[in-house]
């Protein structure tokens, strides 16, 4: 198949490339060395693939790679860009959210948005927020603890 | 410096949260290939002809490889832990659906996969069992003949066994069962059952084997870097040194990734095609690799009029699928624990592994022991409550106390189990009335504590090294996969070395450079790596004072190490190796009564508490409080540990409630997240969790492993619960809530029919 080429913007620089159209979102960012989204269930269930496509959370693994042709393509990896933690990352950190690591960039990015839209969320908001985001290490208590921790905190500051 | 109970994040946590940790996933090389395995579709045939020609002719594809191929190279390529009985890819026969026949290799994963999807292949078909009790029978043979490998002493009396099925049968006999039965006033017989289910870490496997001048360097998502280099180098008849194992963080394990996997495979691809080869699977193709075995338990005891246990009787049978795995060890190293955390005069085990026609299984976070708490903890609470005890006064009437010998004789130390038991009653308030519900919706409670031992002999290297400016690194090959090993270790060097332990350089394993360990796996690496960091650190200190003696410092002071190095040597120059071995002392069960007096250097309790709500009209369960205990020894950073507590019960909800592979003639029919339901966020339920004060004496600082722990009470407290709330009695995992709708109309006298 025959490559295509897009223009968009990521994690705040404009860039260019040819990429066939069969292949998905997670393809694409490895070709810029980015790999904090990760394919892992390949259905779009597990979240381990989440990237903010134009500010809001697309499954990388569902998404072809050239339907980023003129939007804005924030990863895991842009939310520290000034050398300093996110919010999120901080509370992540402090709470234990995580065993494995290998879900993580999927659940910090997924609380950026729930956060944006939910300052001050429940539990209730957070159960339906990040039902999309699994964790087979389970570190699900740490995971909700962490988001309230967070929405305590600043306002989330990167999300597009 | 205070290092160890101390709470800090993991030292790898940020690079986890800013998504550049870095796992075998990620891992690209120059010239790499991209391999994709061609599978069987039926679960058992004689290979007729594998039809690679249109695979081969497609655009991109660098090479097919068969088993025949790989025979070419490799003159005997099987391979296992336990048995030798694993072809790299499948040869003459195939035994289960979804086994590796073919592989291609191609630049483009695309490619890869495209070219498999072209390749056919003719069986002649053979009859296939699937069920463990089926296949005590001869009739249908999965493998002609035994071949154990030479590793375990105990299994080489099956070489050459033919006209069965059974891997490995392991037999305990303490007292006299039958006499005690005899004499007993009450007994009672159960049959418990448990389902396949799976790991599912969500870095799928994944192997990468770079080729170099008759060495190999193997990247790869696995548990057992030591002896994936002893067993590739076994296969190709090399030395150790030719072979390079490196295991960066690993995204989830559980069991699933110890031994061989893949990494036989890419090794043969690799010299084959000479260029590096990864082969990443799918979240599909993981239920084609390593599962958790289905069990039957049938379980008997017989009890004096004061309802104390005086005999127990227990027959396990391990479905192991198509390849033994490890599945024997588990037969025997889980099996005479079957009968259970109670002080029992008359004990008799069979515990036997099964092949059948099934994706293998293996260890899945408690190396068997969930399988057996199901059954011995379901069956006591029955027990309690046809005597119409209390069902926690039953066990505290009959639990094995330390000081008291457990059933294959060895005297119980450090096991905390009247602990852990207590601990739960305590927090879900058993004594205290609470709400039992109304109408439709009622209410009971549950509880249960299982007992582990620790997988024995087993040895752990650790090296030490004190740099010249005093910054420490420490060597091991204990695979962090999210368990906190590193971390832990770290505080034990900075304890011993009073050093902060953020400051202490872990290096991932690579066998070039990190000397051997036997494997993460079955809790053991806090304890043996632990207490092998421990001693590699005391050795370093012991070295870094005779350094300044050299030096010419006065003994009995504190010179920071870098004015000891400086004084020695002039500048900064040196260093410093701490080494030590770690092997805890072991005597094997006796062949025919299947006892020892040191069967494990520690034990393992964990227990659970429950409280659910059972809507009877629909069965459905809704766990209202789920409390989690366990006897860890003194934690060395209790935050994590008390993560591992909380996820290894959440993981075992999902066992207990959901997670089950559904087989249609041998074939996978849910192999999909989609399909196969593991917990999400909104399925965790109200939780509590303990770590009971307890110390393990001969621990590093107290402490020991606790990964499996929360695993042991989860799915008998919540059918303990169940029957308490609505009178019925499930007896086979998953409890799904058709299941407990049937039994509770058959408790009615009107059941539903069958599918």
């Amino acid at each position: 198949m025959s490559a295509r080429t897009i223009n968009f913007t990521l994690n705040g620089q404009a860039v260019s490339t040819a990429i066939e159209p069969h292949r998905n979102l997670v393809e694409l960012l490895q070709r810029f060395d980015l790999f904090g989204a990760r394919e892992s269930c390949g259905q779009g269930l597990c979240g381990c693939c989440t990237v903010l496509v134009d500010g809001r959370a697309v499954s990388g693994c569902l998404y072809f790679a050239v339907w980023v042709d003129g939007k804005a393509v924030t990863t895991v990896e842009h939310l520290d860009a000034d050398g300093v933690l996110s919010n999120v990352q901080e509370a992540f950190i402090a709470c234990g959210a995580f065993q494995c690591g290998f879900c993580t960039p999927g659940f910090v990015l997924m609380c950026q948005q729930l956060l944006k839209q939910h300052p001050d969320p429940s539990d209730e908001d957070i159960r339906h927020y990040l039902s999309g985001n699994l964790c087979r290490c389970a570190a699900y208590p740490e995971i909700v603890a962490a988001v309230k921790q967070a929405a305590k905190t600043a306002a989330t500051r990167v999300g597009n | 410096m205070n290092q160890i109970g101390r709470d800090f994040p993991r030292l790898e946590a940020r690079a986890k949260v800013t998504g550049r940790a870095e796992y075998t996933h990620n891992l690209r090389l120059p010239g790499m290939l991209y391999g994709k395995v061609f599978r069987s579709t039926v679960p058992h045939g004689r290979i007729r002809n594998i039809d690679t020609t249109a695979a081969r002719a497609l655009a991109g594809v660098h090479r097919v490889v068969t088993g025949e191929n790989i025979r070419k190279l490799i003159p005997e390529p099987y391979y296992g832990p336990a048995f030798h009985d694993q072809p790299i890819l499948a040869l003459d026969k195939v035994r289960y659906v979804g086994e590796p026949v073919a592989a291609v290799l191609a630049s483009d994963p695309h490619i890869a996969e495209q070219a498999a999807q072209l390749i056919t292949a003719e069986y002649d078909e053979l009859p296939a069992v699937y069920d463990e009790l089926a296949a005590v029978k001869p009739d249908t043979l999965v493998h002609e003949t035994l071949r154990p490998a030479g590793t375990f002493a105990d299994l080489k009396h099956l070489r050459g066994r033919r006209g069965t099925n059974v891997a490995l049968d392991y037999h305990l006999r303490r007292g006299d069962v039958d006499k005690a039965f005899a004499a007993a006033d009450r007994v009672f017989e159960h049959t418990f059952k448990t389902q396949q289910c799976l790991h599912l870490p969500f870095e799928p496997h994944v192997a990468i084997a770079e080729p170099g001048d008759a060495r190999l360097t193997i990247y790869t998502s696995n548990q057992t870097p030591s002896f994936v280099r002893i067993e590739i180098a076994r296969l190709f008849g090399w030395p150790e040194n030719r072979v390079r194992v490196k295991v960066p963080y690993l995204g989830g394990g559980y069991g699933s990734k110890v031994y061989v996997k893949l990494e036989a495979l890419v090794a043969a691809l690799a010299m084959l095609a000479q260029r590096p080869v990864k082969i990443a699977l799918t979240m599909e193709e993981q239920f084609y690799m390593i599962t958790k075995h289905p069990t039957t338990f049938n379980i008997k005891s017989g009890l004096d009029k004061d309802g104390r246990l005086m005999a127990r009787s227990c027959e396990v049978y391990w479905n192991g699928g198509a390849y033994a795995d490890i599945g024997p060890r588990v037969t025997q190293k889980s099996g005479f624990t079957a009968a259970g955390p109670y002080d029992i005069e008359n004990v008799s085990i069979d515990s036997y592994a099964l092949y059948t026609n099934r994706t293998p299984a293996g260890a899945l976070r408690g190396f068997g022991v969930p399988q057996l708490v199901w059954g011995y903890e379901s069956h006591t609470d029955l027990i309690a409550r046809e005597l119409g005890m209390d069902p926690v006064a039953f066990r505290r009437k009959n639990i094995l106390r330390n000081g008291r010998p457990q059933a294959s004789g060895t005297v119980l130390q450090d096991a905390a189990i009247a602990e852990v038991l207590e601990a739960l009653v305590a927090r879900i308030g058993w004594d205290a009335p609470f709400d039992r519900g109304a109408g439709t919706l009622r209410r009971g409670r549950g509880i249960a504590v299982g007992l582990k031992a620790s997988i024995s002999p087993t040895t752990s290297v650790a090296v030490v090294n004190v740099s010249a400016d005093g910054s420490v690194y420490l060597y091991k090959s204990t695979v962090d996969m999210g368990q906190g090993a590193d971390t832990a270790f770290a505080q034990i060097v900075g304890e011993v070395l009073d050093v902060k332990a953020e400051d202490v350089r872990v290096v991932a394993p690579d066998t070039d450079v990190t000397p051997y360990d036997m494997g993460t796996l079955g809790s053991r690496s806090l304890f043996h790596m632990g207490n092998a960091v421990r001693l590699a650190a005391e050795d370093a200190r012991a070295k870094l004072r005779a350094l300044a003696a050299e030096a010419g410092l006065p003994a009995g002071t504190n010179y920071p190490p870098a004015e000891i190095f400086k004084k020695r040597y002039g500048m900064q120059a040196g260093n410093v190796i701490g080494t030590a071995s770690f092997v805890p002392k072991y005597q094997p069960p006796d062949a025919q009564s299947g006892m020892s007096e040191n069967v494990t250097p520690f034990w393992m309790v964990g227990g659970a508490a429950a409280e659910v709500e059972v809507d009877t009209e629909t069965g459905q369960i809704r766990i209202l409080r789920l409390i989690n205990a366990a006897d860890c020894g003194k934690p060395i950073n209790p935050a994590v540990a008390r993560t591992q507590l909380s996820g290894a019960s959440i993981m075992q909800l999902g066992f207990t409630l959901s997670e089950a592979m559904q087989l249609d003639g041998g074939q996978v029919t849910n192999a999909s997240l989609a399909d196969y339901k593991i917990p999400g966020i909104g399925d965790i339920p109200p939780m509590e969790n303990e770590l009971v004060d307890a110390e393990q004496h001969s621990g590093p600082f107290g402490a020991k492993g606790l990964g499996e722990s929360g695993t042991f009470g989860v799915s008998p407290a919540i059918a303990n619960a169940i029957h308490d709330a609505v009178g019925v009695r499930i007896a086979e995992l998953p409890i799904t809530a058709e299941a407990v709708l049937r039994a509770l109309r058959v408790k009615d006298g009107r059941p539903l029919e069958d599918d």
